[in-house]
């Protein structure tokens, strides 16, 4: 197999290229992003690029990869501004899938990380989406609208390109020891904001489940989409308590407005999108890909609950994110050097 | 052991330890030198973590603590002042789904608490009750709601409930045509919607219980409504109702102490292929007007008998 993973620079990106690496049937990995990758790796060709792909077919032709993995899909605002979210959501797929779909082009997978924000949140929701279920109304943030406008283009590209296998994952907000995100930045932060009278239910996934789910796509053909969250849910109430942090309520009306001065001092960046999740919470059914055969590690609670034993570990012993300076020569040096003894020779 | 002290050893035959040594002293370095080392995300045990609960909410935000709360404050309520009276409680089914179906009435609905009381206490079954979205966007009241067993009335929910998790589910397909009706209007059934709830009934192949209630209606009476003040607060209507009148700004709390009778009419069941796409609508239809029907003869048949509002 060989592999083109977007967003090597990128929290998932990273980890999945390193994923790639344990598998013997990888033959090839290629990693696209604008920065350095910053994990350690040990195979993966990096290629610098521009945030929207442009050089992408010459990339795909060169090397013939057959499986795209998408990792690179902007899902939390409060990261790029809105320009940019749009030029690597929407343009950056655009020129992947024009790319993986160009004629006599070797991809036979192209598999997508997207998010369950494409559902939106409100008060009209089933209490758990299934994956043919439509939104209650229209999107409302950048964000949504953005990843919307990248699933119709799969749909598209699924439907021109019948012999290509797409597989779009629709994951729920994700916990673990090393993703940073609104929710972890939260639930990290001394004091966790509620909504004065709501408390929903939420659905988590564990990174390691992430991980999971994507490297599961590669190795078996499951065409279609599938949600990918942990079993169960819990109140935002409850996953306060077992991360162990007192809540501050906010005020239910004109909320928005009230979370503005906590962006502006930057104590605590809160999206639209995490705000509505706070007032009318969010289930996806994931019993779709289960039935694929994929099988989770962790439930919500588990998830939680992970990431809180995390927390306690980080409180005693610091910060155990590991940091790693990607240098050119010598990521060169042990992949193209001829003194190196490769794996496979 | 009996092996041939001739043979020459082999690195088939060495320990484990021997071959490490001969690895060891190869001249040349093993490939592994050049592996990076890397956090694995796969290398963790893959046993499965389900963590530990806090709360007994469940995925439907009920929590049976609450319940079993609310029962205790409610049972005097139950018992002395609406003095509820069941028939047929037998017709309710102690496992499986069931779609149960009941008139609707009260400016502020009594029925829906004092049927689910009843089940929960005589039959130990939670009843799941489908309700308005509009509760899911209201501050601490729609966190109760959902606390003590209400659900919003979503398709994908009930089909869900029904035919998932095996769950009863109480639904009032007249809404708040039922509860907004004027006291003149009383025990007269609105329409039961499009039929949608049939529908979820044939689709997760449960039978539709139909329930008949009388008292509701006496116990919060609307005399007037307000379209104009309906308008302005964006709730379905905006009642003057006798017992405002009665106990003032309490009255939108104080129910009258109207005698409570509960009929529980035997199941209807569809002769239905569950899972099906669509359902016929014509038969849809034709169900829902029976049910309708059988709930509304019941209510006809039952105020026949009643000699009194306020004692049966």
């Amino acid at each position: 197999m060989r592999v083109l993973v977007t967003g090597l620079s990128t929290f998932w990106g990273g980890r999945l290229a390193q994923a790639l690496e344990a598998r013997d049937d990888v033959e090839v990995i290629v990693g696209l992003d604008t920065r350095e990758p910053r994990v350690p790796l040990e195979r993966t060709e990096f290629v610098r690029s521009d945030s929207s792909y442009s050089i992408l077919q010459r990339i795909v032709k060169a090397t013939q990869v057959d499986t795209v993995l998408h990792t690179h899909l902007i899902v939390d605002s409060t990261r790029v501004s809105g320009r940019v979210l749009h030029e690597i959501n929407v343009i950056g797929t655009m020129n992947l899938l024009a790319a993986a779909g160009m004629p006599g082009s070797p991809v036979r997978n192209v598999i997508v990380k997207n998010s369950g924000l494409v559902y939106g949140a409100s008060s009209r929701d089933p209490y758990f989406f299934r994956e043919d279920a439509p939104r209650s109304g229209p999107p409302k943030t950048n964000v949504e609208r953005s990843l919307l406008e990248v699933e119709t283009f799969l749909r598209d590209f699924a439907s021109d390109n019948p012999h290509i296998s797409v597989t779009l994952l629709r994951f729920a907000n994700v916990l673990g020891d090393h993703l940073e995100t609104p929710f972890s930045a939260a639930l990290r932060s001394p004091i966790v904001p509620e909504i004065l009278g709501f408390d929903p239910r939420l659905q988590f996934v564990h990174e390691a489940d992430v991980v999971g789910a994507l490297m599961y796509a590669t190795s078996h053909d499951v065409p279609g989409v599938f949600n990918v969250a942990g079993d169960g849910n819990l109140p935002w109430s409850e996953i306060c308590t077992i991360v162990g942090k007192r809540r501050i309520p906010m005020p239910p009306i004109l909320t928005n407005i009230a979370a503005e001065p906590l962006r502006m001092t930057g104590v605590l960046n809160l999206p639209p999108e995490m705000l509505d999740l706070l007032r009318f919470g969010r289930g996806l059914d994931n019993r779709r890909y289960k039935r694929a055969g994929f099988r989770y590690r962790y439930s919500t609670a588990g998830t939680v609950e992970a990431f809180a034993q995390g927390l306690r570990l980080e409180r005693t012993i610091g910060s155990n994110t590991p940091t790693y300076q990607y240098q050119r020569e010598v990521e060169d040096f042990f992949r193209h050097s001829p003194a190196v003894l490769r794996r496979d020779s | 052991m009996d092996r041939d002290p001739e043979s020459q050893p082999t690195v088939a035959t060495a320990s484990a330890d021997e071959v490490a040594e001969i690895i060891d002293l190869r001249p040349t370095p093993s490939a592994e030198l050049v592996r990076v080392p890397t956090i694995e995300p796969t290398a963790a045990p893959p046993a499965r973590f389900d963590g530990e609960r806090r709360s007994d909410v469940d995925r439907w935000g009920r929590s049976e603590r609450m319940r079993a709360l609310t029962r205790t404050v409610y049972e005097p309520l139950y018992k002395y002042w609406f003095r509820v009276e069941w028939e047929g409680f037998e017709h309710l089914p102690v496992e499986g789904g069931a779609l149960l179906v009941s008139n609707h009435a009260g400016a502020v609905p009594s029925d829906a608490p004092a049927i689910m009381h009843g089940i929960e206490r005589d039959l130990g079954r939670p009843v799941y009750g489908l309700a308005e979205n509009l509760f899911r966007r209201l501050p601490a009241i729609g966190t109760m709601w959902s606390r003590v067993g209400g659900v919003t009335a979503n398709p994908d929910n009930a089909y869900r409930l029904l035919h998932d998790d095996r769950e009863l589910v109480l639904v009032f397909p007249e809404g708040t045509k039922g509860t907004g009706k004027l006291y003149r209007e009383r025990y007269q059934l609105a329409r039961f919607g499009r039929g949608g709830f049939v529908e979820i009934a044939m689709r997760a192949g449960v039978p539709i219980i139909p329930i008949a209630v009388v008292g509701a209606e006496e116990s919060m009476p609307i005399l007037w409504k307000s379209k104009r003040l309906a308008r302005l607060t964006g709730i379905p209507y905006f009642p003057v109702t006798a017992n405002m009148l009665a106990f003032g700004p309490l009255g939108v709390v104080a129910y009258l102490p109207a005698k409570f009778k509960i009929r529980v009419l035997p199941p209807i069941h569809f002769d239905e292929e569950p899972d099906q796409e669509r359902y016929s609508r014509s038969r849809v239809l034709n169900a829902t007007e029976r049910v309708r029907r059988e709930i509304q003869d019941a209510l006809y048949d039952m105020l026949r008998t009643r000699q009194s509002v306020w004692f049966g």
